[in-house]
């Protein structure tokens, strides 16, 4: 009798499970879950995540490319200006020369990718809590998260501004020690390594700064939002 | 006239039978999860005895490009998978039940004259009790593969929130690596408990549905409370308790 019950409410519940509507193309209930796992998992230890870090040799050489989306081959570096929107018509265009006047961050660790693979790569660029200090961004900080888009908006993340102030987070334009390639989101790309690779946008154009979660272009695709380690 | 032996108590049922679906929803989910870098083989030498997975195998279960539904359904139910695993450890260290699960000293012994016994090498019988030694084995090695499964699935999930996971597990890739050959290990764990199921009968089967298993004095095979007389100096309560006698 009991096992017929069982049997029965766990036919109903897959089946309930299965006729909810979908939330960015997952089941509503399994968004909540990931949502909820967000809460769980989030900085339950300590102020800083930081990653584990290598040295120099441990770093590969062939960077794996997996994703152009987004990306141009004609952006031009004296042209380009990354543009950190902080209110309606206040716009502050920073240059890349200009960023590479702040103190360069030097960051070796293992780059995850939401597929499985894995690289120890090595990146370097400005730390994000220095740029949002020099650029007197501090204000924003207070904001739950943090959007970018690539010049021409066709890729697109938002990160929780726990994640963004990361000490590991950089806004990165060297890779083993070169300016950054093409294929790697040259001129300014985003390494974030609490989180998953799908975050960390090449080709930034825009940056701002939001209470609601900006668009992003793999949550949009049924992926966790959250995305992080 | 019949005897009618309690044998499974409901907690163990529930667990059991809850698990099975639970485990079958994170096994599917994992394969999507997996398709998206499937790169294991199982090599000698350079020679690549197997891969993990053909792109038939994957095309015949409608794998490829799952990933994302994947995760989603893997990181929900993780919960009851873990949570149902949690009650069952704790139920059955609270009700004694751990008694007759835990492989003992005679375990590995037995444990080997079952398997001579069960492959028809040898026609001894060994001790049964309410669960033999292989099964014993068995039964609590599939519990420390879960376990595994939760420290190598954290070691991978968060590997900087529980970086001594990962640490633990020998890197994230390792960690990976282990956290599949545990789901191999659970599937192949899977096709030997139904062969052994079936082999053993309906009788034994509908005792993990209703708990009780009926015995006619007719019939000739071992009967598993023999096994428990046998050792008076158990001072547990007996794992099968006989009802009052019913009228057949």
């Amino acid at each position: 009798m009991i096992f017929v019950v069982l049997l029965a409410g766990g036919f109903f519940a897959w089946k309930w499970l299965n006729d909810q509507p979908q939330d960015h193309m997952i089941l509503k209930p399994l968004r909540k879950t990931l949502e909820a796992n967000e809460k769980v998992f989030k900085g339950t230890l300590g102020k800083n995540k930081e990653s584990k870090t290598y040295t120099v040799a441990d770093a590969v050489k062939n960077v794996k490319v997996n994703g152009l989306i987004g990306i141009q081959d004609t952006i031009d570096a004296s042209k380009w200006r990354l543009q950190v929107i902080r209110g309606a018509g206040d716009t502050l265009k920073i240059s890349l020369d200009e960023l590479k006047q702040l103190p360069k961050k030097d960051i070796i660790f293992d780059f995850k990718c939401i597929e499985g693979w894995s690289q120890v790569t090595h990146w370097a660029g400005v730390s994000m809590r220095d740029f949002m200090e020099h650029y007197h961004l501090q204000g924003f900080e207070q904001m739950q998260y943090a959007g970018l888009q690539t010049p021409n908006k066709k890729y697109y993340v938002g990160i929780d501004m726990k994640s963004f102030l990361e000490p590991q987070t950089i806004l990165c334009y060297e890779m083993n020690d070169a300016p950054l390639p093409m294929k790697q989101g040259y001129p300014l790309r985003l390494i974030i390594p609490v989180k998953y690779g799908i975050k960390h946008l090449k080709c930034i154009g825009t940056m701002f700064f939001s209470n609601s979660k900006p668009p992003d272009y793999w949550a949009e695709q049924g992926y966790d939002y959250y995305a992080g380690f | 006239m019949k005897t009618v032996l309690k044998k499974h108590p409901l907690a163990i049922r529930w667990f059991h039978w809850i698990n099975f679906p639970i485990l079958g929803i994170m096994i599917w989910s994992g394969l999507l999860i997996y398709w998206a870098y499937s790169k294991y083989t199982l090599s000698v030498g350079n020679r690549q005895l197997f891969h993990f997975f053909s792109p038939g195998f994957y095309k015949a279960l409608k794998v490829p490009h799952r990933l994302a539904e994947g995760m989603s359904f893997h990181f929900a139910f993780m919960w009851l998978f873990f949570g149902n695993g949690l009650l069952y450890v704790t139920y059955t260290i609270f009700s004694g039940e751990w008694r007759y699960l835990l492989p003992n000293r005679k375990s590995f012994k037995e444990g080997w004259q079952v398997l001579l016994h069960d492959l028809h090498i040898h026609k001894y019988v060994p001790p049964q009790d309410k669960y033999n030694a292989a099964q014993r084995i068995a039964y609590t090695a599939i519990i420390v593969m879960g376990f595994g499964s939760i420290i190598t699935g954290l070691a991978i999930y968060k590997p900087v929130e529980f970086g001594w996971c990962t640490w633990l597990c020998g890197g994230y890739e390792s960690a990976r690596l282990i956290h599949f050959m545990l789901t191999i290990g659970y599937c192949l764990f899977f096709v030997v408990h139904i062969v052994q199921v079936i082999i053993t009968g309906w009788n034994n089967f509908q005792s993990i549905v209703t708990g009780i298993e009926i015995f006619k004095p007719i019939t000739p095979e071992p009967q598993p409370q023999m096994q428990i007389e046998t050792q008076p100096e158990e001072v547990q309560p007996s794992p099968i308790e006989p009802l009052p006698n019913e009228e057949a």
